[in-house]
């Protein structure tokens, strides 16, 4: 597959209103090519699921949508809003857009609920009572509620990263950045993040994630987006990725990780 | 198949009785090994050696409070009278006699705000302003000229009041150009991070008593004759800038303890760089920095001293001046032993205190 045609899919898979757009992005980390002509739209409400081998630039790719990493080439706008150097622009955009991580990041001097309310009461100018209820909601919904009073070194692994999407969320995010969220979990808790993740897409919230779980990408992405050695090699429907991979190096990715 | 299944449970039993109670702490302890044995036997000979006539010279054949010093000369043993003789000397320096009770009361507002900082229910903003309260009263006490108290130039300061007064001021000055030094010696800014490392190399790579020196003598000689700077406020101004180089090292020991994930994160919520550095970068690295701090803390409590050679009487020094009192003289066991008390309550304290608020701090997180 030449890179003509991925750009070409790239943009007849963004249907309806577009929240992200990357134009030929490129990155270096000093001397290395990371990022290689990274042309990619996202429309509101859809799924993207991203995998590749590691070393393959997705993380690094996410984390340029909001700046924790910079571009030094082409063009990413998200939410109407260039990511230049412009800090006010940069934080900007961040409100909008929710992270989390692979090892959740939540802050240990805080308990659940502060982590929740820290943003909204202060980004946000939210009045703390208000932020309090915002930040019960979510964390019903991840249901990890009863948990609001204790400190993140209290819970585990699985409970933390629930608490990692509720804070997000808490901010009212209009996209989603997941960096490989299950991967740092012991095996028995990863269902319960995927089940709350699944939720967030059933109710039509945008997102990218980074995932080498290929259940969740066959189940709920609208997008499945092959990246190796810094540049997208195929993206294609979850269904056609899987069963009819067009480059050798996707059959070859998929053989991997799949045939085990 | 059976074999491979426990059913019931194991019931708790005693540790071995070698393994527990006194014999087997000493046996761990005290006599672990044959060098270890030897030690142990050295040092008790030493103790019993040091410590009955320690006791006798402090205790037993001491002096009472009253006993005149040619008594005291003659029959050996301490002279507590110099303590209560030389009390107000050696607490309040060349203040007017009567005038004694305006450092007392100093010394009562100094601990009382303290004493008040160190509960962290009180960490509020009306702190700084009971702070602000508490320190114009004490500058109004100790000058006077105002309110009907008569005038006492700060050259007649002197004891324990001019010690806290520079330590504790000094300290709460320093404390937070110290955090702004440590931050701008990480700032991504060149500039700022140039000048918070030259700052602070040259600063440290100076001796106080040097800094106190260039303050009292070469600092003058490039103000403009006829304009005079205070000689205490000098001292004061050398030790916040010799204590704050010295912390910002300590707090950017807690800085780079934090994970960067705490960073992204705070960048991925939106919060920009001042709010990311006051709700989750500091307070966790000045949790970490809380013993180098403390440690940096009690050295300059007791650095204080040094204000001595350009002719400040702190507490050591009014120590020092009542000895020189013909009757007294030679009483310096007494002497120093009294003001040693004094500076080891005050340093104990700080020491013990950083003990009980890292152990705060540190049950939230507690895994």
């Amino acid at each position: 597959m030449t890179m003509a045609q991925t750009a070409g899919t790239a943009r007849s898979f963004a249907k309806g209103e577009e929240i992200i757009q990357c134009r030929g992005v490129h990155k270096w980390y000093g001397e290395f090519h990371v990022l290689k002509n990274i042309d990619l739209s996202v429309a509101k409400g859809e799924r993207i699921v991203i995998c590749g081998p590691s070393g393959s630039g997705k993380s690094t790719m996410i984390r340029c949508l909001n700046r924790l990493e910079e571009h030094q080439k082409g063009s990413i706008v998200v939410d109407g809003i260039e990511l230049t150097g412009n800090l006010k622009n940069i934080e900007l955009v961040r409100r909008e857009v929710g992270m989390v991580f692979q090892h959740f990041n939540l802050f240990p001097h805080l308990t659940v609920l502060e982590n929740c309310t820290l943003a909204p009461i202060w980004v946000r100018k939210k009045p703390k009572a208000e932020a309090e209820e915002l930040a019960m909601r979510y964390l019903r919904r991840v249901r990890i509620a009863e948990q609001a009073h204790k400190y993140p070194g209290q819970l585990s692994g699985g409970q933390q990263q629930r608490v990692a999407i509720a804070r997000s969320l808490c901010m009212s995010p209009k996209v989603m950045l997941f960096d490989e969220p299950t991967s740092a979990l012991d095996p028995e808790m990863v269902k319960e993040v995927l089940d709350v993740m699944i939720g967030l897409a059933e109710d039509g919230m945008t997102m990218l994630c980074v995932t080498h779980e290929m259940g969740f990408a066959k189940s709920v992405a609208d997008r499945v987006i092959f990246m190796d050695r810094g540049e997208i090699v195929e993206q294609n429907t979850p269904n056609e990725f899987f069963n009819n991979p067009q480059s050798d190096r996707t059959r070859l990715f998929l053989s991997q990780i799949l045939n085990h | 198949m059976t074999d491979n299944v426990h059913t019931g449970s194991i019931p708790d039993e005693r540790p071995p009785a070698n393994t527990v109670g006194p014999v087997a702490w000493l046996r761990n302890n005290l006599f672990n090994t044959w060098y270890n044995a030897l030690l142990t036997i050295l040092i008790a000979w030493l103790l019993v050696k040091a410590i009955p006539p320690l006791l006798d010279w402090l205790i037993f054949s001491a002096n009472s409070f009253g006993t005149p010093p040619q008594v005291c000369r003659q029959q050996g043993g301490a002279c507590w009278t110099f303590v209560s003789e030389k009390l107000r000397f050696v607490m309040f320096g060349t203040f007017p006699y009567d005038e004694q009770w305006r450092p007392l009361v100093t010394i009562v507002i100094i601990i009382a705000l303290v004493l008040m900082s160190c509960d962290r229910r009180f960490w509020k903003p009306w702190l700084g302003l009971m702070w602000v309260g508490g320190l114009t009263a004490v500058g109004v006490l100790m000058w006077g000229g105002v309110l009907g108290l008569t005038y006492v130039e700060n050259t007649l300061w002197g004891g324990l009041p001019l010690t806290l007064m520079l330590s504790v001021i000094g300290l709460s000055v320093a404390f937070p150009a110290s955090i702004l030094l440590a931050l701008g010696r990480r700032s991504q800014l060149p500039a700022i991070r140039v000048m918070s490392v030259t700052y602070i190399e040259l600063i440290r790579g100076v001796p106080l008593i040097s800094l106190l020196f260039m303050a009292s003598v070469m600092f003058p000689l490039f103000l403009p004759t006829g304009v005079n700077f205070d000689k205490l406020l000098r001292a004061q101004i050398a030790f916040i800038m010799f204590a704050a180089a010295y912390m910002a090292e300590a707090i950017r020991g807690g800085l780079q303890a934090i994970p960067k994930g705490q960073y992204e994160a705070a960048d991925a919520l939106g919060l920009n760089y001042w709010q990311a550095m006051r709700k989750i970068i500091l307070p966790q690295a000045l949790a970490i920095s809380i013993p180098p701090l403390v440690n940096t803390f009690i050295s300059f409590f007791k650095d204080t001293s040094l204000v001595i050679i350009i002719g400040l009487y702190d507490l050591l020094g009014t120590a020092k001046a009542a000895l020189s009192d013909p009757a007294w003289r030679g009483f310096y066991r007494e002497a120093y032993l009294f003001i040693g008390v004094i500076y080891w309550v005050f340093c104990y304290s700080m020491s013990k205190y950083s003990q009980k608020l890292e152990r705060d701090l540190r049950r939230g997180h507690r895994r």
